[in-house]
C-alpha cells in the first residue's frame, strides 16, 4: 500500500467516511451496462443458484434453479441466461467502424496495415464483487467445451443450443478481466474501491454493502458504523439485513430458509412424479409450482438489494468526470472483443482449457505492458494519482526558474536545452536518469543532469552539488536537460520547450510501455519448453467426464 | 560474546581446507567442461552458490567452447553483466574475436568496450555474424530474428531469467549451458500470473525450472565451494539457504581479517563494528517499534556504522594479499529491501560525507561482492511479514555480498513478528514447493545473529 493510500484511509477513520482516491473516472462505464448477480449452491462448485440479470435498473430478469443438483433445471438456467446474454453481445457486434491493424503480410513477411472492422461499442457485464468475476469463469470454463444435440447427436446429457457459445464468451469475458484496466468484466468492489479509500481493510471492501457505507453512508450516520451494520445486522429471524453480494449465501439463510424450502420443492416434485391420475396430477402441479414460487422469491429476496447496490455504485461512479485515456483503454477492450467476436464467425474451437506456452507467454507480457500502461495513464489523468506517486519519488512537479540553450556534440547540432526546475518533491534520482512529461499528449524526454545549488554559484559546495545525484537535499534545484520532441531544425519548435515560470510534472517511469520482442509461433516452441504443442493439441477438448456427482 | 564457530561445523584447519576447497572446484569445473564440451545432452544445468567462480566458470566455457570452433552465444540478464563479461573475456584472450549486440538506446554498453581491439560493437545481429563469441541481454537476443541458429549458448543467470524469456530466444540455439545461483531473487511478474501456476512452461517461473520440468535427464552439476563468503559466513548461508544441497567456504576461519586502526568509542555501532570484524557477523538491535520502511533512526544507524566503519581505518588480510589493504569506500556495500530505503540511506550517507558507497536494493546487488555489507533488515520495523520481506532470495543476497563481514541493523520483535505470520502462500498444485520458506530461512538467520547483538538505543 502506497503511502498516499494509507494516509488516505487514516483520514477515512479519523472522519468515518470514505476519502476520494481519485478526482476522475479510471474506468469506462458502458451507458447501457449488463449487470449480473449470480448465486451458487454451497457445497457445489458450478452450481448457479440463480441469478438477477439485465440491462434495466427496474426490471432485472430473475433466473432460479429450483433444485441446484439437477442437470436438467442446471440447463435451464443456462439457456435462460444466455437468451439474456447473447442478444445483448450480439446488439454489440452488429454496428462497426473501419479501423487499420498492422498485419504480417504472410507473402513478403513484411508489416503491412489492413483494414478491418472494429466493433463501436463493446458489451459491460458488470459483477458485484470480485468472486462473481471468478464465477463468470467457472460457468464459461463449464459450458463451453458442452456439445449440443445438433454439434454430437451421441451426447448423452446435450446442452441447449446456445450455451456453449455462451460459455465461450463468459470465458472471453473472465479471461479479459485479468488484463489490468480492461472493462468488459468489471467487479463493483473492484471499481468502487479504485476510487475511494474506506477506513476498512482491502479485504473488507470486498463486501459491497459494507463499501457503499463507507462511501455513501445514510444520512446522519458514520461510514464505519454503517460499514459495520451491513457486515453484521441480523432480523429477528437470524438473517443478514444486507445480504453478501454472493455468488457465495449466508449459511443462515442456507440453513434456515433455502434448504427447507428446496426439500419441499423435491416433495413436491416426488409426488407429482407419483401422482395416479390426472386430477392428482393438476393438484399435485399447483403444490410444485408453489413450492417453486417460493424459492424463486427466496432468491429474488437475496439479489435484489445486491443489485440495486450494484446500480447504486454505478449511480456513484457516473458521478465522477471520466479520465481523459479512459476512451483509448476502452478501445482497446473493443478491439478484444471484436477479435473474439471474429473468431466465433470463423468457426474456431472454444478457447482451449490451458493456454500453450507461447500463448501464456504472450498474455503475460500483454498484461505486463497494460499494467504499465494503466500506472502510467492514471496519474497521468489524474493530479491525486499523480501526487500518490510524485510522494513515493517517482515524479516530480514544479516551476521552471531556468532555461539555457545548449547543444549536442554531432555534426548537426540539435537542441538540448537545460531547463532548471523548483520542486518540493524528492524524486529518486541518479545520473542520466530519463525523465518524462506529456506534451499534446505525447512523451517528452530528459534527462537528469544534476542538483543546482539554491545559490547558484559554481563550485560552491554541499550534498546537492554535481551530477550522480550522489546526495538527495529536500527537493530542491533540479537541471534537466531536454532530449526529443523538439523538430528536426537546429532551433526547437514553439512550445516544445519549457519557458521560465512554466509548471511542469515529470515522471521517472515511462508514459507508453514499450512492446517485447515478438515471441515464436506455438509450432516453433523449443525444445526447453517442450517443443511444439503435439498432435493431442488438435484434437477437440471433452467436455469434463461426467462423474457421480453430476447425476442425481 | 560468542564466537560463531562454536556453533558450526567447522572446517578443517586452513590449509587443508584451501588444497581440498580447490581439489573439489576443480573436479567439478572439469565435469561440467566435459558435459559441455563432449557430452550428448542438449542442455547442462550448472547451480552455483554465491561467490563460488560461475563468472569465472563462465569465461572458461566460453573460451574453451570457442577454441573448439564452436560458433557461441551468451545470453546475460542485464547490460552491466553482458558488459562485465565482455571485458573478461578480453582480459583473459585479447586476441578472441567478440560480439557485443546492444540495444539502439543512448549509451548501450561499456565505453571501456570502445578500447579493445577484437571487440566489435552493433545493434544488428548481422554485423557480428562470424565473430567467435556474441554476447547480449536476453532482452536484446528476443529481437534477434531470421538468422542461422548458434551451435552453441551459454545462459547466465538462468536463475533469475524468466521462463517466457527463456522462451523467446532458445530457437537461437542447439544447445546451451545454463550457469545460475537456485538460492538468490527468482524472477518475478508485476501481474498475476496464478492461471499458469503449475504448468512445465509457467512464464513467470525461472527458465531453469522450465527447462528442467520438459527435460529432466539433463546434467546438473554443482559448485561446491564459495570463494567469497568467509568461513564464518559459508555455514550459515549454506544451511540456511542450500539445506540440500551443502557447500563450504575456501578460506578457513584464520585466513581473513579485519582490523581496525582506531578503538571502539564505545558507542553502538562502533561496538557492532567490533563485534563483526572479530566474527564475521553484527546485528545491531534497536528498539523494537513499527515504523514506516524509511525507518529514520534505523537508516541513520546505518548510515552512522558506515561513517564508522570509514573512520576506523579498518584494513583487511586475506588469501588474495599477505599486506592489509585498506577498507575503502568501494569496499563497502548497504543493501535494502526497497528503493525507497535504499534512497533515504543514500541521503543519510550523503549528510555523513559518505556518497560514494554502494546503496542498492537485493535486486540489484545480485552478483556483486564487497569486503564488508551493512544491511537494513527486510523486516525491521513492519507490522507485518509480506511473501516480499520473507522471500528467501531476498535475504540470501543481503547475508552473502560479504568477503569479511556482515552487520545487519534490525529493530528487535523480528521473532515475533515472524511466529505471527507463518507462511500463508496458497500452495498451488503442480508447483515445487521451494525449500527452505522464507520463513525457516529467516528464523535460521536470525537465531545466528542472535549470538551476535548488539542492542542499542539511538
Amino acid at each position: 500500500m502506497s503511502l498516499i493510500t494509507t494516509l488516505a484511509r487514516l483520514e477515512a477513520v479519523s472522519t468515518g467516511r470514505a476519502r476520494p482516491a481519485a478526482t476522475v473516472r479510471h474506468r469506462h462505464l458502458s451507458e447501457r451496462p449488463l449487470v449480473f448477480v449470480p448465486l451458487t449452491t454451497a457445497g457445489e462448485a458450478g452450481a448457479p443458484l440463480g441469478a438477477l440479470v439485465g440491462t434495466d435498473r427496474d426490471a432485472p430478469r430473475l433466473l432460479v434453479v429450483p433444485q441446484p443438483r439437477d442437470r436438467d433445471l442446471r440447463f435451464a438456467f443456462l439457456a435462460e441466461l444466455a437468451d439474456v446474454v447473447l442478444p445483448y453481445v450480439d446488439g454489440c457486434a452488429e454496428a462497426v467502424e473501419a479501423a487499420e491493424r498492422s498485419e504480417t503480410d504472410p507473402e513478403t513477411g513484411k508489416r503491412v496495415k489492413v483494414e478491418v472492422e472494429l466493433c463501436a461499442d463493446a458489451p459491460q457485464l458488470i459483477v458485484p464483487s470480485r468472486a462473481g468475476v471468478d464465477f463468470v469463469r467457472l460457468l464459461g470454463r463449464s459450458t463451453r467445451f458442452r456439445r449440443t444435440a445438433e454439434q454430437d447427436p451421441e451426447a448423452p446429457f446435450p446442452a441447449p443450443p446456445r450455451v456453449p457459445l455462451l460459455g465461450r464468451w463468459l470465458t472471453h469475458f473472465a479471461e479479459r478481466a485479468r488484463v489490468p484496466g480492461s472493462s468488459l468484466l468489471p467487479a463493483m468492489t473492484d471499481l468502487l474501491s479504485r476510487h475511494w479509500a474506506t477506513g476498512q481493510s482491502s479485504l473488507e471492501d470486498q463486501h459491497l454493502g459494507a463499501l457503499l457505507a463507507w462511501i455513501d453512508p445514510p444520512a446522519g450516520r458514520s461510514g464505519a458504523e454503517a460499514a459495520r451494520e451491513a457486515e453484521l445486522a441480523r432480523d429477528a429471524d437470524g438473517q443478514l439485513r444486507c445480504p453478501p453480494a454472493g455468488p457465495a449465501t449466508d449459511p443462515a439463510f442456507d440453513n434456515k430458509l433455502l434448504a427447507p424450502a428446496i426439500e419441499r420443492y423435491d416433495r413436491a416434485r416426488t409426488a407429482l412424479a407419483a401422482a395416479q391420475d390426472g386430477l392428482e396430477a393438476d393438484e399435485r402441479l399447483g403444490a410444485l409450482t408453489a413450492a417453486e414460487r417460493e424459492i424463486r422469491a427466496l432468491v429474488e429476496s437475496r439479489t435484489r438489494p445486491t443489485w440495486d447496490a450494484v446500480w447504486r455504485g454505478l449511480d456513484l461512479l457516473r458521478a465522477l468526470p471520466e479520465g481523459a485515456r479512459v476512451e483509448e483503454r476502452w478501445t482497446r477492450d473493443r478491439w478484444s472483443f471484436t477479435g473474439h467476436r471474429d473468431r466465433v464467425l470463423a468457426g474456431e474451437p472454444p478457447q482451449p482449457r490451458r493456454d500453450d506456452a507461447v500463448t501464456a507467454a504472450n498474455k503475460l507480457a500483454a498484461r505486463e505492458r497494460e499494467q504499465a500502461r494503466l500506472e502510467a495513464q492514471e496519474a497521468l489523468d489524474d493530479p491525486l494519482v499523480m501526487a500518490g506517486r510524485r510522494l513515493s519519488g517517482e515524479a516530480f512537479a514544479g516551476e521552471v526558474t531556468d532555461v539555457v540553450m545548449a547543444y549536442s556534440e554531432s555534426k548537426r547540432p540539435s537542441p538540448r536545452p537545460l531547463v532548471t526546475v523548483r520542486t518540493d518533491d524528492r524524486p529518486h534520482l541518479g545520473a542520466r536518469t530519463r525523465v518524462y512529461r506529456s506534451l499534446g499528449g505525447k512523451p517528452q524526454t530528459a534527462e537528469f543532469v544534476g542538483y543546482e545549488d539554491e545559490t547558484d554559484g559554481p563550485g560552491s559546495d554541499g550534498a546537492g552539488e554535481g551530477p550522480a545525484g550522489a546526495g538527495q537535499p529536500a527537493g530542491g534545484l533540479l537541471v534537466l536537460r531536454i532530449t526529443d520532441k523538439m523538430g528536426r531544425g537546429r532551433e526547437p519548435e514553439a512550445g516544445s520547450v519549457p519557458e521560465k515560470g512554466d509548471r511542469v510534472c515529470f515522471t521517472l517511469f515511462e508514459h507508453e510501455p514499450r512492446g517485447g520482442a515478438k515471441l515464436p509461433d506455438p509450432e516453433e516452441t523449443p525444445w526447453t519448453h517442450g517443443g511444439p504443442p503435439g498432435a493431442e493439441a488438435a484434437v477437440r477438448e471433452p467436455a469434463d467426464p461426467v462423474t457421480e456427482e453430476d447425476l442425481l | 560474546m560468542t564466537r560463531s564457530s562454536t556453533a558450526s561445523p567447522s572446517p578443517a584447519p586452513s590449509a587443508g581446507a584451501v588444497f581440498d576447497a580447490g581439489a573439489a572446484a576443480g573436479r567439478a569445473t572439469d565435469a561440467i567442461l566435459r558435459d559441455t564440451l563432449h557430452g550428448a545432452a542438449r542442455g547442462v544445468v550448472v547451480d552455483s552458490p554465491p561467490g563460488a567462480g560461475k563468472s569465472t566458470l563462465v569465461v572458461r566455457a566460453a573460451l574453451e567452447l570457442a577454441d573448439a570452433g564452436r560458433p557461441l552465444m551468451v545470453v546475460a540478464q542485464t547490460n552491466a553483466q553482458v558488459d562485465d563479461l565482455v571485458l573478461r573475456l578480453a582480459e583473459k584472450n585479447p586476441a578472441l574475436p567478440v560480439g557485443r549486440l546492444h540495444s539502439s538506446d543512448t549509451d548501450p554498453y561499456d565505453k571501456a568496450l570502445d578500447a579493445l581491439d577484437n571487440v566489435r560493437t552493433s545493434a544488428k545481429a548481422a554485423d557480428l555474424a562470424g565473430l567467435d563469441v556474441v554476447v547480449s541481454t536476453a532482452a536484446k537476443w528476443a529481437h534477434v530474428k531470421g538468422v542461422e541458429p548458434w551451435a552453441h549458448a551459454i545462459v547466465d543467470e538462468a536463475y533469475q531469467m524468466r521462463s517466457d524469456a527463456l522462451l523467446a530466444v532458445a530457437g537461437l540455439f542447439e544447445r546451451a549451458l545454463f550457469v545460475g545461483d537456485p538460492g538468490q531473487l527468482d524472477p518475478f511478474s508485476i501481474v498475476g500470473g496464478e492461471q499458469w501456476a503449475g504448468l512445465s512452461y509457467d512464464p513467470s517461473a525461472s527458465a531453469v525450472t522450465t527447462l528442467l520440468a520438459h527435460n529432466p535427464e539433463l546434467p546438473q552439476h554443482r559448485l561446491p565451494v564459495s570463494w567469497r563468503l568467509p568461513a564464518s559466513a559459508a555455514p550459515l548461508v549454506s544451511d540456511a539457504f542450500y539445506p540440500y544441497t551443502p557447500f563450504r567456504s575456501g578460506t578457513g576461519h584464520g585466513d581473513r581479517r579485519l582490523a581496525l586502526g582506531v578503538p571502539s568509542d564505545g558507542s553502538g555501532p562502533d561496538r557492532v563494528i567490533d563485534e563483526a570484524a572479530e566474527s564475521g557477523w553484527g546485528l545491531l538491535e534497536l528498539p523494537a517499534r513499527h515504523t514506516p520502511r524509511t525507518d529514520p533512526e534505523a537508516v541513520r544507524a546505518v548510515a552512522l556504522v558506515v561513517r564508522r566503519l570509514l573512520d576506523r581505518e579498518g584494513a583487511s588480510v586475506s588469501e588474495r594479499s599477505e599486506q592489509a589493504v585498506p577498507l575503502t569506500a568501494d569496499r563497502i556495500a548497504v543493501g535494502t529491501a526497497h528503493r525507497d530505503q535504499a534512497a533515504a540511506v543514500r541521503a543519510a550517507l550523503a549528510g555523513l560525507g559518505a556518497a560514494d558507497v554502494t546503496v542498492d536494493t537485493a535486486n540489484r546487488l545480485q552478483g556483486r561482492e564487497f569486503d564488508v555489507t551493512v544491511v537494513l533488515h527486510p523486516l525491521s520495523g513492519r507490522p507485518d511479514a509480506t511473501a516480499f520481506h520473507l522471500e528467501t532470495g531476498r535475504l540470501c543476497v543481503l547475508a552473502s555480498r560479504h568477503r569479511h563481514a556482515c552487520i545487519v541493523v534490525c529493530r528487535a520483535g523480528v521473532g515475533e513478528l515472524l511466529d505471527a505470520y507463518p507462511s500463508t502462500e496458497p500452495v498451488q498444485l503442480g508447483t515445487l514447493v521451494k525449500f527452505p520458506d522464507g520463513w525457516e530461512a529467516n528464523h535460521a538467520v536470525l537465531a545466528h545473529l542472535a549470538r551476535h547483538r548488539i542492542t542499542w538505543q539511538p
